[in-house]
């Protein structure tokens, strides 16, 4: 057990730390949350500045146009960003995360060469078509339909919950090319454009007030096949070979976040006296625990995907579970800190504790994710 | 960074959980539920022979040699096990007690106003004097209850309005290395056994400035207790059928014992961490992590064990007693969680 880091990552961390230092001043100002043209155009510059100081697709393999970083390295990475105030992945996170590594491990060459390097050199924002109004956490029970009609795809459906909809060029789209197949196995992984005929986008207002993400309706929107990775009716194990990278280090930043807002509550606590109250500084002691341990689980994680050749394991949903929780506790604890302040939007923390109810449902609900503990890793019997 | 087991520690945890299920079965800890009181004293030797205590000391003193990892995988595997005696007090007493490292003595100490095994033990750390037997709530670890002197408080909390950290503040406690043995307070008195025939050893650490190598070799037991747990449910709801399936089918059931690993394998990051840095901030929070893990842990799985959990026959009653017996050793929880308050303070800004 060695928490220590070599001195080549310490090197690697001076010379980030270094970088963050000289580049994030010269960055814009963040544009408002509701200007979805300037977000994405926001986005996608802090990944063209990444991609021309060599940090783009860090994790992502070398042969995919990666750096083919270790996992210590990349967590290196995510600590050093978050600490120093550097923004957050936003738009590009499908297309980091989710879809440019699947297109890296099952696409051919040549999708491989079409896709990644816009998606390294911040050229183009994807997004993601899984979830449907009756397929959420039962993802397999999709019922967007597409067929072959000549070299495309002729699909119909809708879509929901699907972020940067608004200004994404990608959607990597889940479709039932199969209806009559068992329901994991008729499933197809397209890359479908969003400027294609037959495509609607409606934003969807969240209980925070913003418009997060859009329902997406698809009316006969033509796909290429050459825009399908994977074999026809393989889509459901093409999924499952990215989804765990979601759930491996997508928390990382955050939990740096967290405990950063964690010292501003104390102070703000101790600056309107609400630190005087027992209670409430042992709650946001018990927190600091809380968080402290998230980070070691986090290294935990982290020096086994090591050991195992990148892959992140099912240790993805112990930390998801715990963390969606401690996370919304956070904010609950700012609310008692805050006192009546808590109702004012303008106060900050309000806008994190209602963004906060989001974490115990995406990504696989608190309940889902239970249920794949207690199968996968304890090997309990399937049931109800 | 690889913050995993090494091969070596495998094999030490490994080695410890097959020596302690020779000698420590579930029919050694039937037996000696149901003979309260007395300690298996060839069992303590035979720890002391396979280095358990003497496990950090270094080699030219006759110890092992190794460090606060290998001895937290060792108490994790103790705590697993529900292995009975003051484990904790005669590991820390290595090196300085005679007999402690090889087993021959057994040592306890007086900490968080109470004793256990005072009447078994041969030397008290502490002032034990007038302390009172109890009827345990735990059939395997007899308590004695210290007499309070009026002035005394019971704990002494950081003092958090300020900012800081009380003396134990961020960064490696003065005399605690990973490898070398516990600092102990040399400024408290130690008293003799009323009536007794324990010896008194110099030096014993005081109450309100808890040892945090003890709180952390705790903190190890309660994980295993709790990773012991949550394998007893696991177990109990593959096999134990209703309704025509095995209960842990149903997601009530599934669901606690999904949170309960969630909680262990968060514990289990914050005290092997802990064992490196030994950082007393690190140390709390394994403490307040494992001692929940622990607790919790024993009660869901009487709660999936159902009828057959409120029963002697079922092991579980005994591991929630006994981490209802180490919550209460060294300090008390609140004192975990003022030191961390007072963190959040402290530092830049």
């Amino acid at each position: 057990m060695d928490l220590s880091y070599t001195p080549e990552e310490e090197e690697f961390r001076a010379r980030l730390r270094e970088w963050l230092d000289k580049v994030l001043p010269t960055l814009p100002p963040k544009p408002s949350p509701a200007d979805w043209p300037a977000r994405r155009a926001y986005d996608l510059g802090w990944q063209r500045m990444l991609y021309d100081a060599g940090y783009a697709g860090l994790h992502w393999p070398v042969d995919a146009g990666g750096r083919g970083a270790t996992p210590t390295q990349h967590l290196i990475f995510l600590e050093e960003t978050e600490n120093a105030g550097a923004p957050y992945v936003g738009a590009n996170f499908v297309g980091l995360l989710h879809a440019g590594p699947t297109i890296a491990a099952e696409g051919t060459p040549e999708q491989r060469a079409r896709w990644l390097p816009p998606v390294l050199r911040g050229e183009e924002v994807w997004c993601q078509g899984f979830s449907e109004p009756d397929a959420g956490s039962d993802l397999a029970s999709l019922r967007t339909r597409a067929w072959r009609d000549g070299d495309d795809y002729v699909v119909s459906g809708s879509k929901i919950w699907t972020s940067h909809a608004e200004v994404a060029d990608w959607c990597e789209l889940l479709v039932r090319t199969d209806p009559d197949a068992p329901k994991h196995k008729g499933i197809t992984w397209l890359a479908m454009p969003m400027d294609a005929p037959g495509i609607t986008v409606r934003p969807l207002r969240t209980l925070a007030g913003s418009n997060e993400f859009a329902e997406v309706f698809l009316d006969e929107v033509r796909v290429p096949v050459a825009g399908r990775v994977g074999a026809e009716n393989d889509g459901w194990r093409v999924t499952m070979v990215t989804l765990s990278f979601e759930r491996g280090t997508a928390f990382v930043g955050e939990v740096v976040a967290c405990r950063r807002v964690l010292r501003e509550l104390a102070r703000e606590a101790r600056r309107n006296g609400r630190w005087d109250d027992t209670p409430l500084r042992c709650r946001l002691g018990r927190l600091n625990a809380e968080f402290r341990a998230l980070w070691r689980l986090t290294q935990w994680n982290v020096s086994e995907a090591e050991q195992t050749g990148g892959v992140p394991g099912t240790g993805g949903s112990v930390f998801k579970l715990r963390y969606s929780h401690a996370r919304q506790e956070l904010y609950d604890a700012a609310a008692e800190v805050l006192g009546a302040d808590c109702l004012d939007l303008d106060r900050p923390w309000v806008l994190d504790r209602l963004s906060s109810l989001s974490y115990t449902i995406a990504a696989g609900t608190s309940q889902i994710q239970q249920n794949i503990v207690a199968e996968r890793i304890l090997g309990l019997p399937k049931g109800r | 960074m690889h913050f995993q087991l090494t091969d070596d520690q495998r094999a030490l945890k490994a080695g410890v959980r097959a020596l302690l299920a020779g000698r420590f079965g579930r029919e050694a800890l039937r037996a000696a539920a149901d003979r309260p009181g007395v300690l298996d004293r060839a069992l303590w030797r035979e720890l002391g022979e396979a280095g358990f205590f003497a496990l950090r000391l270094p080699e030219a003193e006759g110890g092992v040699g190794l460090g606060l990892p290998e001895a937290v995988l060792a108490f994790e595997e103790a705590g697993r096990a529900l292995l009975p005696g003051p484990l904790v007090a005669t590991h820390l007493a290595a090196g300085e007690v005679a007999g402690a490292a090889t087993g021959e003595t057994v040592v306890t100490a007086a900490s968080g106003g109470l004793v256990e095994w005072l009447t078994e033990a041969d030397v008290v750390r502490g002032d034990a004097t007038g302390a009172v037997p109890l009827v345990s709530v735990d059939p395997l670890t007899p308590l004695h209850r210290l007499p309070r002197s009026p002035e005394a408080s019971p704990d002494v909390f950081p003092d958090a309005s300020a900012g800081v950290s009380p003396g134990i503040s961020a960064g490696v406690l003065p005399g605690v290395s990973p490898g070398g043995s516990a600092g102990v307070s040399p400024s408290t008195s130690a008293g003799a056994l009323p009536g007794g025939s324990a010896g008194v050893s110099p030096g014993a650490s005081a109450d309100d400035e808890p040892d945090p190598v003890a709180v952390l070799l705790t903190a190890a037991e309660q994980l295993g207790g709790a990773a012991r747990t949550c394998e007893l449910a696991v177990e109990y709801a593959r096999t134990r059928k209703q309704f025509g399936q095995p209960i842990g089918a149903f997601q009530a059931v599934k669901h606690l014992c999904a949170q309960s690993l969630v909680r262990v394998e968060t514990a289990r990051a914050a005290v092997y961490a802990a064992a490196v840095t030994v950082d007393p901030l690190d140390i709390a929070a394994a403490r307040l992590l494992a001692d929940d893990a622990a607790l919790r842990g024993a009660r869901d799985c009487l709660q999936v064990h159902g009828g057959m959990g409120f029963t002697w026959e079922a092991e579980t009653h005994l591991f929630l007693k006994r981490a209802w017996v180490r919550t209460q050793r060294m300090s008390s929880n609140t004192y975990s969680d003022e030191l961390l308050a007072a963190d959040l303070l402290s530092g830049v800004g």
